[in-house]
């Protein structure tokens, strides 16, 4: 193709200019990182006083294994854990369930029980390890176990400091795991936010996702818009609670994919927190500095790996996890050579920690803040992807607030189309993807993790045990106390504390839970 | 002119990642066929019951989570109780490639993996119905 004909556009389809100059500085906000809107970084200092936590998302076949991984993983220099929970977990099954059958520890560690939560981390101090849990319908039920874990290592919940996915807003939008209808499952992330601000100040009791909305085939600006308008409905539903923002807003985190477009990325992290910074201020009235800084976690893009010549998912994780630390992140987990494929072995996760060690520490990008800042390419995306993103949060305000778009359909819809734009275009080859259509080569095989049905049997064995062993008068008594607080308008947490306590199990309480706030099924749009 | 292809594309197990399934079904729409989406979380007896309902002439099961060797065999031993082994299966997902011959041997038509271009699956179920 000739130069004159090629279209450059980002990979989000934005169009990039033949040429960038000092015009497009103007109306740039220069502020230094650390002051309002915060563009350039929340901190002034940024990685000089404290690198991002090196956090690799992990959990596969059954709570002894994931918790030996973990101890690998720390042992290599990991400084934080994120646990990756099985699909039965994910949807509030037992692995016993006929549910589950298939699939237990196939996607992440099955979790049924505080007993499997205690194998899980055994020999990790809660109390100096931050855990993320990537958890989100059921997000109280295993925090609750998480907290009654830390209160027998002797840890007080007000030390204990993590992060809960617990962003049902995206499920509905992109990943699709929900259990019960938005309303109730608001009710729930809402109960957390408060128990949160009230006996774990130190917890994020919710990590607000773009990531699994850029997964599904979003762009950059839906990711950004969709993600911090899910945001405001959580400080929406926290203040009509009768929260003062001020209260909750500091302990609300961000988790953002980091894709292949390595500006467009940058651009977005930048725009998403001189967005937030502004909402919070100008839009809930918070006084508080913490409550405006947007914090956030970022992993590479899965749906960026190649299942052909898998090694070049070395290269495209490092290029998208540099653009995450010169777009500030707090946390990054790299995604494994093998991913395309299966979860990580050993081997394939050592290299994608290793990458963000060789970042950290030999690339230079960590030596100052926002290096990037000033760049006129930079700055002039980072405007763009702000206006377009406030034109769509201004879209979904009209709508009546994200619920309202949800069950319209509308952040479906969008990204669907945008999804099968790009596959278009894929399939056109209007967009190279190395190795897979064009550059095409013989496929080395890799060695991939194997997770068998033994995981299962374990689990199941594990569980028949604590069904006998438990006094189930003492389940009974805990379910029935939850429920009726379901029923009524109290915070659950604390019956779900007591119903973890007594060994309930996850399938039971979400049973039980079910009972009362039913089920949700999504109406598909294709 | 001739009657459209009717394919049932299915989203079997717990995994919710329908990025893919939705693609497919858009696809095939756009190249002429008659598509019925199922949703999430069908069990096969709900996927054999819809093919059967629709009377469709190929079942395309989308699975990422790794619960083919548990979902797939079920779905080809109900479509022959139903008396229905004319219907091809397909599978589309994160398959690996022992796994897809193993399931090729028990009856599924083709098994499509990551990278697979959307042109060949059409082309495939062309083929596959008309033969």
């Amino acid at each position: 193709m000739k130069t004159a004909e090629r279209q450059f556009t980002s990979i989000s389809g934005v169009p990039i200019e033949p040429l960038y100059g000092p015009e497009a500085l103007s109306g740039v906000d220069a502020a230094a990182p650390g002051d309002f809107p915060y563009t350039r970084g929340i901190h002034r200092d940024m990685y000089r006083g404290k690198l991002w936590t090196m956090r690799q998302f992990s959990g596969f076949a059954t709570p002894e294994e994931t918790n030996r991984r973990y101890h690998y993983l720390l042992a290599q220099g990991q400084t934080g854990l994120s646990v990756a929970f099985d699909l039965p977990t994910l949807m509030g099954y037992d692995a016993d369930q006929a549910m589950a059958a298939g699939e237990v520890g196939k996607c992440g560690a099955p979790i049924s029980s505080l007993e499997d939560m205690e194998i899980l981390f055994r020999g990790i101090p809660l109390g100096d390890v931050t855990v993320s849990m990537t958890i989100n319908s059921p997000a109280s039920v295993l925090w609750a176990m998480y907290l009654a874990v830390a209160e027998q290592q002797g840890v007080d919940w007000a030390r204990l400091s993590g992060t809960l996915q617990n962003d049902i807003l995206k499920e509905y939008i992109a990943q699709k795991e929900y259990i019960f209808p938005p309303r109730p499952s608001m009710r729930l992330v809402t109960d957390t936010i408060e128990f949160a601000a009230q006996r774990v100040p130190r917890f994020n009791p919710i990590s607000i996702s773009g990531y699994h909305i850029r997964e599904a085939g979003s762009t950059a600006v839906q990711e950004l818009a969709f993600t911090l308008r899910d945001g405001m409905e959580y400080a929406d539903w926290a203040m009509e609670r009768g929260m003062a923002i001020d209260e909750f807003a500091p302990r609300l985190s961000f988790f953002f994919n980091a894709h292949s477009d390595f500006f467009e990325e940058i651009a977005k992290y930048r725009a998403a927190r001189k967005i937030w910074a502004t909402v919070m201020r100008d839009r809930y009235g918070a006084k508080s500095e913490r409550s405006l800084k947007l914090r956030f976690h970022a992993q590479t893009a899965g749906c960026s790996l190649t299942w052909q010549q898998p090694y070049n998912n070395v290269v495209r994780t490092t290029l998208q996890a540099m653009a995450a630390v010169l777009g500030g992140a707090q946390s990054l987990h790299t995604n494994s050579l093998d991913e395309a494929y299966a979860l990580p072995s050993e081997h394939a996760v050592t290299i994608a920690l290793r990458t963000q060690q060789v970042l950290a520490y030999e690339s230079g990008v960590a030596a100052t803040p926002d290096p990037l800042g000033g760049s006129y390419f930079l700055e002039k995306l980072t405007l763009e992807t702000e206006r377009a993103a406030n034109g769509y949060i201004r879209q979904i305000d009209e709508m009546g607030g994200m619920i309202a778009a949800i069950e319209a359909g509308f952040p479906q819809t969008e990204i669907a189309d945008a999804s099968y734009r790009y596959q278009r275009e894929v399939e056109a080859q209007e967009r190279t993807v190395v190795g897979v259509n064009r550059f095409q080569s013989e496929d080395q095989p890799i060695e991939l993790l194997q997770i068998d049905e033994g995981s299962a049997r374990h689990q199941e064995r594990k569980l028949a045990a604590l069904r006998a062993r438990r006094d189930n008068q003492r389940v009974i008594t805990a379910l029935d106390a939850l429920k009726r607080a379901a029923e009524g308008t109290e915070n659950t947490m604390p019956y779900l504390v007591d119903a973890v306590r007594a060994y309930a199990t996850l399938g039971e309480i979400c049973d039980s839970l079910r009972g009362v706030f039913g089920t949700y099924q999504e109406t598909t749009r294709l | 002119m001739q009657t459209p292809i009717r394919v049932l594309v299915a989203k079997p197990g717990l995994d919710g990642h329908d990025r893919g399934a939705k693609i497919i079904a858009r696809a095939l729409r756009d190249a002429g066929m008659e598509v019925i989406y199922t949703g999430l979380r069908q069990t096969p007896e709900m996927i054999v019951n819809a093919a059967l309902q629709e009377d469709v002439q190929v079942i395309g099961l989308s699975i990422l989570s790794g619960a083919h060797n548990a979902i797939v065999p079920r779905v080809l031993a109900l479509l022959r109780e139903h008396d229905m082994s004319d219907v091809k299966v397909i599978l589309g997902g994160i398959v690996p490639d022992e796994d897809a011959e193993a399931l090729k041997k028990q009856g599924v038509a083709a098994v499509f993996q990551p990278g697979a271009s959307l042109d060949a699956i059409v082309q495939f179920i062309r083929t596959a119905v008309t033969v």
